[in-house]
């Protein structure tokens, strides 16, 4: 009786098999006979490039994680929250009120708040690098205890065609994700205070995100180069964590802390001026080898237009001055340092993970 | 065409004073199945990484299909396929998934990759599972999954590092036999490092015994055991009791010793374990049961041991490369 199930089991597990292989080519004979007629074109086209077929997969392999799902999720709310608020505060005539900023009403959206809770740059500033981390930091070692490290790299393609097309496919994501989210809320806002954006404020907009795109892509790239350091990624998450939370907590109080030692004695009378303000730039000077730093200098100049300077005045250079908003190159020349720094630092780190990863060993798990 | 298809010369590699991999010479030709037999740490696997250039040797040269694995990777790695021990598949794709996309990365067309992605599933048996997600997989199913990811590009050169690590027996047997399939329908060649002599003794034509990143010898089996024991490559076991009292005392075995160590082109006898091994450099087996018979002794068991590789694993492996220096 057990043999002839026995039996009968085979038979149907054959029958199984043979009709599944038999459905597979059936599709891959339907494929063939549809691909002379879809935008693939016929079936001479030359197929993908390589870079591009990995890039397409990181892509899919972002998207469809939880991780980035929940984190998404994270930083919609978290932007909805602070559109609430901003609409709260320009509700109010005091806010909406002051001086200059009137004319760029729109922009207020990003950057003011009623208290309850931090502007949406602000939030960004906190949450940016989160994502950075979060989508670099198991870049390359994943891929190596999962085996799958070896076995991609003795395809015929070059090495350095993984390390690149993670980062673009991450950068893809991070660009499509912020410039969805900008005009997305750009969209609400519009729908909640009825004013358009002038194309000022559009391009100021623009500007911003694109900023916040070098901003993330910085901490992806620093994740990136520890995933490719460390081999367990627990131990990259944990250390470009550290990083982020000493750069953007620690490092702040430090630089105060020294700076009030060495500051000139400001109650006693030989101290003038110049030395003041002297010292007061090199302590905002250190303060901005903090990428947290450099962005928020950057965002407040580009979002809030009557920003001029992002170091001390002296009085005899505010003397005259007229308190109107600057136009938007103007305020885009301002931010320029802030940028190439953030590029900078996102291109080194970079440099750093391409060079370590290039001289690795690639051993299977 | 008479260029070997793997070609090995000098090769070295040291991680500081280790040397892992020591002045290598081999060649493998076109259809051949190599089998690079080694006790674990024998330097086998970075041998391997540095055929496919994952890694780069200190000193020495490799061509694979006239190719040099550090200048040109893209030339070698278009040319072969390779398998590492415990492959890994993108677990949340299905195996059909992990095959295309191995497909596209050798710019394989899509309709065609479809259709070899198919045949191949089809010929490892793994056509029922081709859509269910690659982390399902066993063990086993990892592993003949990874061997129609390595012929998807449709390679001339596999190789294998441990493929069988962890698979049952039967399995092992199916894996190896289509592996010795494919090779001789395909004319492919095969590189298959392995630690299982049984293994590589069932489907390599020739093995290369290689210890402490040293190649000790290669050729086939018999080559190898006639190479490897030159001066005594037949042992003799003889079961031997007394004719009256049926159990041998000290001074019988004093005798017999005496009278084989006496015979000629005897080289070693010794008593263990109630057998008599006589180790010659000449067949005797005939010899020693007329010596027994004609001393009044009746021989309960007489037979004729031919080293295989188990005896040359042995010999090599277990007595801690003691003999690697020496050879």
């Amino acid at each position: 009786m057990a043999k002839l199930l026995d039996g009968r089991a085979a038979s149907s597990i054959r029958a199984i098999r043979t009709s599944a292989a038999r459905e597979l080519r059936i599709t891959a004979a339907r494929v063939i006979k549809l691909l002379p007629r879809t935008a693939h074109g016929p079936l001479t086209t030359r197929p993908k490039h390589p870079f591009w077929v990995i890039v397409s997969k990181e892509m899919a392999d972002h998207i469809r994680s939880w991780r980035f799902i929940i984190l998404l999720a994270l930083i919609a709310l978290t932007c909805f929250g602070s559109l609430y608020t901003a609409l709260n505060s320009i509700g109010t005539p005091k806010a909406a009120g002051t001086r200059g900023n009137a004319s760029f009403f729109f922009l207020q959206l990003f950057t003011a708040t009623d208290g309850t809770l931090p502007s949406f740059t602000v939030f960004l500033n906190f949450l940016g690098p989160l994502l950075g981390i979060a989508m670099g930091f198991d870049a390359v070692n994943s891929e190596l205890n999962r085996g799958t490290l070896s076995r991609l790299l003795s395809q015929p393609i070059h090495r350095d065609y993984l390390l690149n097309a993670k980062c673009i496919a991450s950068l893809f994501v991070i660009a499509g994700l912020f410039l969805a989210l900008t005009l997305v809320t750009t969209g609400l806002g519009l729908l909640f205070i009825g004013i358009p954006p002038t194309p000022a404020e559009f391009l100021r907009l623009l500007a911003f995100t694109l900023l916040t795109i070098i901003y993330v892509g910085f901490w992806l790239n620093i994740a990136i180069l520890f995933s490719v350091r460390f081999r367990q990624p627990a131990t990259s998450a944990l250390t470009a964590i550290a990083v982020w939370l000493f750069l953007t907590v620690f490092y702040p109080i430090l630089i105060r802390l020294v700076a009030k030692a060495f500051a000139p004695d400001t109650s006693s009378m030989a101290v003038f001026g110049p030395t003041i303000s002297g010292s007061e730039r090199t302590v905002l000077d250190l303060l901005r080898f903090a990428p947290g730093q450099l962005y928020s200098d950057a965002t407040t100049t580009l979002l809030m237009p009557v920003v001029r300077s992002l170091g001390p005045l002296s009085m005899d250079q505010v003397a005259g001055a007229i308190p109107n908003p600057l136009p938007v190159g103007e305020s885009i020349i301002i931010v320029w340092p802030q940028l190439t720094g953030l590029i900078a630092a996102a291109i080194a780190c970079f440099a750093l993970s391409y060079r370590s990863f290039m001289r690795k060993e690639i051993r299977p798990r | 065409m008479n260029e070997p298809m793997i070609r090995i010369t000098a090769l070295g590699k040291r991680y500081g004073e280790l040397k892992a991999v020591d002045n290598l010479d081999l060649t493998i030709d076109k259809g051949e199945v190599f089998g690079l037999l080694g006790p674990n740490g024998a330097g086998k696997s970075t041998t391997i990484l540095m055929l496919l250039g994952l890694t780069e040797p200190s000193q020495g040269g490799v061509r694979v299909c006239g190719f040099d694995p550090t200048r040109q990777p893209l030339e070698v790695k278009k040319r072969v396929g390779y398998l590492p021990d415990d492959v890994g598949f993108y677990d949340d794709r299905s195996g059909l998934e992990n095959l295309l996309f191995t497909a596209q990365l050798n710019r394989i067309p899509k309709a065609e990759a479809l259709l070899r992605a198919a045949q191949l599933l089809d010929q490892v048996g793994l056509t029922a599972d081709a859509q269910k997600r690659a982390g399902a997989y066993s063990r086993g199913m990892r592993q003949r999954l990874g061997l129609a990811d390595v012929l998807i590009k449709n390679p001339p050169i596999i190789i294998l590092d441990e493929p069988t690590l962890g698979i049952d027996p039967q399995g092992v047997r199916e894996f190896l036999d289509l592996i010795v399939r494919l090779s001789k329908e395909q004319g492919i060649t095969v590189l298959l490092s392995s630690h299982h002599l049984h293994q590589v003794q069932q489907v390599c034509d020739r093995v290369g015994l290689f210890v402490g990143g040293r190649l000790i010898a290669d050729g086939n089996i018999d080559a190898l055991s006639t190479k490897l024991f030159t001066k005594e490559p037949f042992m003799i076991e003889a079961g031997v009791s007394g004719a009256a009292s049926g159990s041998l005392d000290n001074h019988d075995i004093d005798t017999l010793t005496g009278l084989f160590r006496d015979m000629p082109d005897v080289s070693s006898v010794s008593y263990t374990g109630e057998l008599f091994r006589i180790a010659c450099t000449r067949d005797q087996t005939a010899a020693v049961a007329r010596t027994v018979i004609t001393h009044g002794y009746s021989l309960n068991l007489l037979q004729k041991k031919r080293y295989g590789l188990d005896e040359i694993y042995h010999r090599y492996f277990e007595n801690g490369g003691t003999y690697g220096k020496t050879a």
